[in-house]
Parts: C-alpha cells; structure tokens; sequence
C-alpha cells in the first residue's frame, strides 16, 4: 500500500458474496446445485442501472481488480491501471463489476470449495467449466444487482473470451463490447503450452490426481512450472530482453544449477510467489475452460455467422508483440465482425510487452479505451 | 468544422444513407460528415494516433494496412468505397484499384496530379523531381511513391475495365478554372474521379 491512497484509485474495497440456490447446469452435463459467486463493485450504480460494467478475468484473475484490501496491501487490484475515478473505465461515470469465476480460487465456488454432498473439498471432482457456464452465472449476477443491460461488458484474453461470448449468447444484455488481446478460438500452439503446463501440475509427485489437500500438501513444483511457463509466453523476447538481459543476480558465475541470471530469479521468485496464492485444480480448469472456447463451433466454423446476432458495438484491440494471442487472431474476430455488417473499432497496438501489454498503461491503448468508455458514458445518460 | 474542400466535393457525390468504406479515413472527419446523412459503414486507417479523435466523432475506424488489400470485404459490399489522397503512397495502385472495384459498387478516388505544368516545369528545366504545394517532399523521404498523372490514371482505369463515370480535375484550392477545364493534366493540381467496374 502506498503511504496515501491515490486521487485516481477507488481505494479501499471489500468484496462480497452472493450465494445462490438456482442449480446451475454446466455445458459439460453437470450441475451444480447451489454455488457462490464473490465480486467487488466500484463506483455507483445510476437510477436506470443503465452505466453497470462488467471486467471478466483472464486465467489467473480474480474479482478484485481495483483498489486495495487493506492498508497493508502491496498492490492494487489486476486491472488498476483501467479502472479508477478519472482512468480509462472511468468510476466517476461507470458502476464496475468484477466477479471471480466459477471454479475460481478466490471465493467463488470452485475445487477449493467444500461439496455439499460429500463434505469434502471438491479438488478434481469439480466439473469442468466453460466460457459459457461463466457468462450464465455472470448473468445471475446482473439479475442479482438489477441490471438488466451492461452499458459494457469488458476483458483482456480469456477475459475477453467471455465478454465476446455474452455478445454472442446474450446479445440484448449489453450495448458494448470490448475485446482486447483475445482470439475466438486457441490455436494448437496454444492449447500446446496449456498441455504443457497441465502435464507439469499432474507429474509433479505432490499432486496426488488433485486430491493434494487430503494429503496436506501442494504441488508446488508443478504449478510454479506451469506459471514460469505461462510467464515466458506472456512476454515478449524484447520485453524480456529489456527487463533483464544477460544480468547476473552476482558478480560472477559459479557453474553451478542455482540461480545465476536475473531472469532465473524472476521466474523462481514469481512461480513460487503463484503456488501460494492460486490453486492447482483451478489453474487446470481455466486452462481447459480456454481450451474448449470455440463459439463457431456450434456455427459450422463460421464465425461471421457466429456473430451475426450481435446486437453490441465493438472495440477490438491487439498488441504487435503479443504472440500468444497475436494481431491476427484479433483480426479474425474483426473480420467476421464486418462480415456480418457490426458495429465494430479495431487497433493494433505498438507495444513491446507481449500478451501482458492488455494490463500496462501503455498511452495510445489507453487513450483508445478512454475515449471510447467516454463515448460509452455519454450514452448512459440517454438509456 | 468544416471539411477540406476536396473532401466537400466527395461528400457531394454521396447519397444520403449509403454504405461507405473510407480508405485512409485519417481523423474520420468526412465519415464524420457523412453519417450525419444517414451514411453508415467504416473507416480503414494504417496509423491509429487519431483512432481517438474518429471514436470521439462515431466513426467505426479499422486498423488496416492497404497495401494487403481488402480480403476482409466482400464483393460489392458498400456503395461507395473511397480513396482520398492514398493512391500515390500505395505500393500496388493497380491491385488495390481492382480491390476497391470489386469491395465498392462505386468508388471515388483523388490524387494529386503529377502531371501538372509546375512539376513539368521542375523535371524538364529545372532538372529537379518536383515538389509543390500538394506534393511537398524530397524524393528520398517522400510517402507519394507511385505518382500518376491524369493521363496515366485514365490508362489504368481503361486497362482495368473500369469506368469513369465523372471526374472532376481542379486546382489547389480546389476550384476548377478555365484551364482545368481545357487542358485537365496541364493545369489540374487535384484530380478526383468517380468510377466502378465494368
């Protein structure tokens, strides 16, 4: 936490819970039937709930994206840079929902969770779940808060995958869209290091096939392999390049497998970091659940027709250096979007960072999703 | 705000409620314009540092980089595709004119002509590439790499099988005088053309 809260934070928050007792039928045939769901509001809610916003979360997102916890906090919220009084998703002007999903880790229903039936947490035994599931069980949460319609529904990567599966599946509940460093399908290079990463949680001797809490311990090798993994795809040769370099942590080398190079310290210290916070059956779910994203499917891989129901007006936005969800997967979304005759803005992002360029305060990107969340604004007033 | 006289004349060719693609829209200021007649459609831009100022106008701006084409647009999906001022920085005109021939029912394109009496005049006694007023860079750091004069446009439209269906060759200012009327490539600075395919 910083010595004083800053003028542009939404400052202290505290999330809540909602339980609810609707089942819930999962894609995968499941039900759960009752869950909770655990989110953060910032700003006010106006008197025709018409300026509600909801931030979805990327794979190890969670509902708290702005603001801090407490005094001792080290960090604010993921998505602090966008969202606060004056910023990009602007407090003053929107009423901001950010829910951890289903299956999450951070409160919502998920494997860490007891299961009524039979008392124990759920560990592997919780269903999969996917983009779609998530979008429903936001959509409990609209009714819930009594908004009807999202002035915008807004995400980076799998994020995004979820704001682009309400304008898909729920076209009359939002009037924005915004989808930022995302793809409408993962590429085999992609579901390729999500295996990767799932292999190292499942070898890893502590994983015990998911039931690690029963035998009180973590796979904490596995999954901090999986994040450094993650980690390395997420930025870009030049970010990583620029951040460390060659650097040595000591003076010399020492022929030695402890850490010797910056980055080495970076990963360690980050991936151990991770296992402590983020649990390893939800790591796996998430990767699954991004996976399985694949809305055209139903659509005989047309995605123009896929989107031909969108009612919302769109902002696409990608990244040059993102190569995990690079520009041209962005564009095959805007592709299809002009296809069908949409309403739709499309920039191409000069930044170095890679797919983690979505969460920087990276100015042309910001200055974009400002002016068009001050457009969004402007038409809130006239719901 | 008003709008830069050869984007007026443009804006004037253009019914109300049509469907447009703008090629090059810059700040979106004649989509602006248009859709204030009902015109719908979209803006294609290579640079996105005035992606903020078409969003503040409610333009539907795409970061696109002409010289691929159009791919993304099928057959004569808009009424009016529109080319101001571009041509001359493509690297294809040629595969680009077909592309707006076959994306646009129509199409409007305007260029600065090269064959205008001044650069001429520069080329043949100066012995300098030309530069003027609508044409201001060196030829090493100049974006205008295939330029054209009325002339050779005409050729490539008659090789193209595409039809000129009006065409309005003015100067600077963009006021057509005694000269652009009689002698067009000699006296004409800005040329703009409305065409489609055969």
């Amino acid at each position: 936490m910083p010595e004083i809260i800053p003028v542009d934070s939404v400052g202290l928050v505290t999330p809540t819970t909602l339980h609810i007792e609707t089942p819930i039928t999962l894609e995968c045939g499941r039900i759960l039937p009752s869950y909770d769901l655990v989110y953060e509001t910032y700003g006010e809610l106006n008197e025709t709930a018409s300026n509600a916003i909801l931030i979805c979360h990327a794979l190890s997102g969670d509902h708290h994206a702005a603001g801090y916890h407490s005094i001792e906090d080290k960090k604010p919220g993921w998505w602090d840079t966008a969202i606060g009084p004056g910023k990009a998703i602007d407090t003053n002007e929107f009423y901001v929902v950010s829910v951890n999903n289903l299956g999450g880790c951070k409160g919502s229903t998920g494997p860490t969770s007891i299961n009524p039936e039979t008392n124990k947490a759920y560990g592997p035994d919780f269903p999969f779940v996917t983009v779609a599931d998530w979008v429903n069980s936001q959509a409990v949460l609209a009714d819930s808060l009594n908004i009807q319609q999202w002035a915008a529904v807004v995400g980076g990567s799998l994020g995004a995958m979820q704001a682009m599966q309400w304008a898909i599946s729920l076209p009359e509940r939002l009037r924005h869209v915004l989808i930022i460093a995302s793809a409408s399908k993962l590429s085999a290079q992609n579901i390729a290091f999500n295996e990767v990463a799932r292999t190292a949680i499942k070898s890893d001797p502590d994983f015990h096939n998911g039931y690690y809490t029963e035998h009180n311990t973590l796979p904490r090798q596995g999954l901090g392999l999986a994040r450094m993994l993650g980690h390395i795809t997420y930025l870009s040769d030049q970010a990583m390049g620029e951040k460390f370099g060659r650097e040595l942590r000591n003076d010399t080398i020492h022929y030695d497998y402890d850490v010797e190079f910056q980055i080495e310290s970076y990963l360690r210290y980050q991936s151990s970091n991770f296992v402590e916070r983020f649990d390893a059956n939800t790591y796996l779910l998430m990767t699954k659940a991004l996976d399985y994203f694949d809305p055209a499917k139903e659509f005989n891989d047309d995605l123009a027709a896929t989107v031909a129901n969108i009612q919302a007006r769109s902002l696409v936005v990608s990244f040059t250096s993102d190569w995990r969800f690079s520009p041209a997967r962005s564009q095959e979304i805007v592709d299809a979007l002009l296809s069908a005759g949409k309403q739709v803005t499309y920039a191409e992002i000069e930044a170095h960072q890679g797919h983690d360029a979505f969460l920087m305060p990276i100015p042309r990107y910001i200055d974009i999703m400002q002016t068009y969340m001050q457009q969004v604004a402007k038409e809130c007033k006239d719901v | 705000m008003t709008l830069r006289v050869d984007l007026q004349i443009i804006s004037d060719w253009i019914p109300d409620g049509a469907r447009v693609l703008d090629l090059g829209c810059d700040n979106g200021s004649l989509m602006k314009h248009l859709q204030q007649r009902g015109v719908t459609g979209y803006g294609l831009e290579i640079d996105n540092s005035k992606f903020a100022d078409c969003i503040k106008a409610g333009v539907n701006v795409i970061q696109a980089d002409l010289d691929q084409g159009l791919p993304q647009f099928a057959d004569q999906s808009f009424d009016f595709v529109i080319l101001s001022q571009t041509l001359q920085a493509i690297n294809r005109p040629d595969f680009l004119l077909e592309e707006i021939a076959r994306v646009g029912k129509q199409a409007i394109i305007a260029f600065p002509n090269f064959g205008h009496w001044q650069c001429r005049l520069q080329l043949a006694l100066g012995g300098n590439m030309p530069r003027s007023r609508t044409l201001p860079h060196a030829w090493f750091n100049t974006p205008n790499i295939h330029l054209c004069t009325v002339n050779d446009f005409d050729k490539l439209c008659t090789d193209k099988s595409i039809q000129v269906l009006s065409r309005s060759i003015v100067n600077h200012e963009h006021k057509d005088t005694l000269g652009t009327r009689l002698l067009p490539n000699l006296f004409g600075q800005i040329a703009l053309y409305q065409v489609k395919k055969r």
